[in-house]
């Protein structure tokens, strides 16, 4: 009897989960959404972002999110799937063992911390050598990368190792090194694994608010190169919720909901890529 | 005239790259947390931890933060545990396939990708006007449980799985029923790992900025009741640092956060080996 | 007199079929030792009889009764309690020997502190364990050898007093020496309980078993004393098996 009892209870709070994305997603939109018809697309993906006067385009933002992550990508995925291969394939079970902590280390100190020091050291030291005002689209980028690499290197040695060692054994017997191998045997093996982790490091960079807004400088126009100052839709939802009333608040809540769709796809695409069951 | 170069070769320049891309990482991580240290732990005094923040954070401690934080994080866990915990032992012993385990790791799996600024904009509408919580270490604890709410379910899901299933058999075999056998043979065993996970998702908590500056708000009063205002370490340290209050005073607070995040991330790493060794 | 009466007892795995119309008496206070090869089936014998085959999510159909009342008419404790298995493999629960040994018990009734020494000092004993085990009852059960872990699983059982006691495999890499420990006592043990076990050793059933029954493919082939089987099989499959043609 108290087995069913139970079972009910269990299955009820097993629920929680699911229910509290339903919730969010459901006020994200209930908020977002009204705003969104009341702007009309034409509105809401211009360039013109004034939410006091009635601009409510969110294009200059999302391209904003778009080049930041990119650049995140292109530092966080070679760096991220080089100590993943080394990690899994080129080091000792000891090595590999005092660098995993390291690394979920990485993946634990918080965003803010991360840029404090983009402010302090890499902003300064892209004003002198490159020019600009620092504040860009290379230092987010740069912070970014090393922000996801945590989740691609994590992800992609898991993937690596679980291929079976019948794979590597197979290709070392026929007398392939073992880079030959990596490339072409284990790398594809492990394609799914690799293809998720870059997926989900996605996801992170497009989500990243705070390390974002410390380093990026904001500047509400689309960036016309990677030194030049940028915002993006996450920034602007955490500058302006503070103060934002009425269609003001309302079209934050609109780039919330827009945000959280990408995020949503993004999720689902890589959920079944792994095939998690 | 072309150069060949050699499969040997290859490995050996593939190695090379490889090996200092990973030092460049170990590196970066060493510098981080070695620049903060050097600047912050010079401000790291008993009167800096114990006083009251004065002057907007110009002068004084960070007092009231540790204290709202504490309280924010334990809300959080408080409520998290019991429903990650209990999501988890559902779907290890009570599904097998089918359509509602895959629902409810649907669930889980997204509402861990969901970005921290998407749970302020949540808890913000839902917690703090909605249910009318305010400002108050209550919504941000509610709005932080359900961010780490699917840490606890994934950790909790692995180590009750890895539970051997002799051990359950047995238990039925000497006449125990589910609730008995879950209770007093998987939970048991399986505690170490499920206390690693809480202990992760206490470390995201403490870290976490955007969810917490729109619920919990960002009072400099120490905290008098749940539902007062409070301002999180990580909320006072990006106030500090982006408003450009006190560089000295930010240094301080990020060392005390990267020192609480060390703690964190060693127990939580111990007590997984300490679950390896005991039961393999 | 008939302890365990098996009627018609077939067992599904989803669509396949581990037994098939199995027929079966099992005589009070015997040995019956269940031969055969690999999936014919044996361990889905024993663990229909515990309905342990529920948490596999496997079904049967048939009736099986344990002195002449239906195994569904009893609560699942008390069937449990009354029919103990022990597996091929010596799983003890973490924790200590005493530990072990008491969370049987515990889960039925409630003891004072006495009551249980006793009941865990009988069990030991009965096990022929105790002598091994008395100074270190609090020590983790785990540092104890093979041999000892599977003396100790039936005594973990025996604290239970049950009536029938199955054995899956029950020396199965265990050394000969701790081999013949546990035949010794489950001899000991024969006239106060009565045993069902499984062994893919036909030896072994020579040995000890007072019947044997051969399980082929799901289905029961043959039963008899275990004299009969060895030395004169009725059917040409039991002669075949037994003397090695296939396994």
């Amino acid at each position: 009897m108290k087995d069913k009892i139970t079972e009910k209870l269990l299955l009820f709070i097993a629920f929680s989960a699911i229910l509290s994305l339903l919730l969010i997603t459901f006020f994200i939109f209930q908020q977002g959404v009204p705003l969104i018809f009341k702007a009309g697309l034409q509105n809401f993906f211009s360039l013109k972002w004034a939410p006091t006067k009635g601009g409510f385009g969110i294009l200059s933002m999302i391209v904003g999110s778009l080049m930041v992550t990119t650049g995140a990508l292109a530092v966080g995925v070679p760096f991220g799937l080089a100590c993943a291969i080394y990690l899994a394939e080129f080091s000792s079970s000891a090595f590999q063992k005092t660098l995993k902590p390291i690394i979920e280390l990485l993946a634990g100190i918080p965003s803010v911390v991360y840029g404090f020091i983009g402010i302090v050291i890499l902003i300064p030291f892209i004003r002198e050598t490159f020019g600009g005002p620092g504040f860009s689209v290379l230092a987010a980028s740069i912070v970014l990368g090393i922000m996801i690499l945590p989740t691609i290197v994590s992800i992609s040695y898991d993937a690596l190792m679980s291929v079976p060692s019948t794979y590597r054994d197979g290709s070392l017997a026929l007398g392939a090194t073992r880079w030959q191998t990596v490339v072409m045997c284990l790398i594809p093996a492990a394609r799914s694994g690799i293809v998720a982790s870059i997926i989900l490091g996605m996801g992170r960079a497009i989500g990243e608010t705070m390390a974002v807004i410390m380093i990026a400088g904001n500047a509400l126009k689309v960036p016309g190169s990677i030194l030049d100052s940028v915002r993006t839709l996450t920034s602007t939802i955490a500058l302006e919720l503070g103060y934002a009333a009425g269609d003001h608040r309302a079209a934050l809540f609109a780039c919330g909901s827009f945000l959280f769709l990408i995020i949503i796809i993004l999720n689902i695409i890589a959920i079944r890529v792994t095939g998690r069951k | 005239m072309t150069l060949r170069i050699g499969p040997r070769t290859n490995q050996i320049i593939a190695y090379v790259i490889l090996l200092l891309m990973t030092i460049v990482t170990i590196v970066v991580l060493f510098f981080i947390i070695g620049f903060v240290f050097k600047n912050g732990l010079g401000q790291l005094s008993l009167e800096f931890l114990t006083d009251k923040t004065r002057e907007m954070g110009r002068e004084g401690g960070i007092f009231p933060s540790i204290v709202g934080t504490f309280f924010v994080t334990i809300f959080a866990i408080v409520i998290a545990t019991p429903l990650g915990v209990g999501s988890a032992v559902y779907l290890v012993e009570y599904t097998r396939g089918g359509v509602i385990r895959r629902i409810i790791s649907f669930g889980a799996d997204c509402l861990a990708g969901v970005p921290s600024i998407i749970f302020g904009l949540f808890g913000f509408i839902f917690f703090v006007i909605q249910l009318n919580l305010g400002w108050s270490i209550v919504s941000g604890g509610l709005t932080l449980a359900v961010m780490i709410l699917p840490t606890i379910i994934r950790t909790s899901e692995e180590a009750i799985k890895a539970v051997p299933h002799t051990y359950r058999e047995i238990s039925y075999s000497l006449g125990g029923g589910k609730l008995d056998t879950i209770l007093k043979v998987v939970l048991p065993t399986s505690l170490p790992g499920i206390l690693t996970g809480i202990i992760l998702g206490i470390g995201r908590a403490v870290g976490e900025t955007a969810a917490v500056i729109f619920t919990a708000g960002s009072s400099l009063g120490i905290p008098t009741s749940l539902f007062s205002s409070t301002r999180t370490l990580a909320v006072h340290f990006y106030i500090l640092a982006r408003e450009g209050i006190s560089m000295p005073k930010a240094y301080g607070t990020a060392t005390v956060l990267i020192i609480i995040i060390l703690i964190v991330n060693f127990v939580a790493y111990r007590l997984m080996h300490r679950f390896i060794a005991r039961y393999y | 007199m008939i302890k365990v009466a098996i009627r018609n007892l077939s067992l599904y795995y989803d669509n396949f079929q581990a037994l098939k119309e199995i027929n079966l008496d099992v005589v009070s206070n015997e040995i019956l030792g269940v031969i055969g090869p690999a999936n014919s089936g044996k361990s889905s014998l024993l663990r229909a009889i515990n309905r342990l085959y529920e948490i596999d999510y496997a079904r049967i159909t048939g009736r099986i009764l344990l002195d002449n009342e239906d195994i569904f008419d009893l609560t699942i404790n008390d069937l449990r309690r009354r029919v103990g298995l022990i597996f091929a493999t010596p799983v003890v629960l973490p924790g200590s020997i005493y530990k072990n040994m008491s969370y049987g018990p515990k889960l039925h009734s409630k003891f004072r502190k006495g009551e249980l020494d006793e009941i865990v000092f009988n069990a030991l004993r009965a096990a022929n364990l105790w002598d091994e085990v008395k100074d270190r009852l609090y020590d983790s059960a785990s540092r104890l050898s093979g041999g000892q872990q599977q003396r100790l699983c039936i005594a973990r059982t025996l604290a239970m007093h049950p009536e029938v006691i199955m054995m899956d495999e029950p020396c199965s890499g265990l050394d000969p020496v701790s081999t013949a420990k546990i035949e010794a006592t489950m001899l000991d043990l024969k006239e106060n309980y009565t045993f069902i076990f499984v062994t893919n050793n036909t030896k072994q059933a020579a040995r000890i078993a007072t019947r044997t029954a051969f399980f082929l493919s799901g289905e029961l082939i043959e039963i008899d004393s275990s004299e009969k089987v060895f030395t004169n099989p009725q059917d040409p499959r039991t002669d075949d098996y037994i003397s090695g043609r296939f396994g």
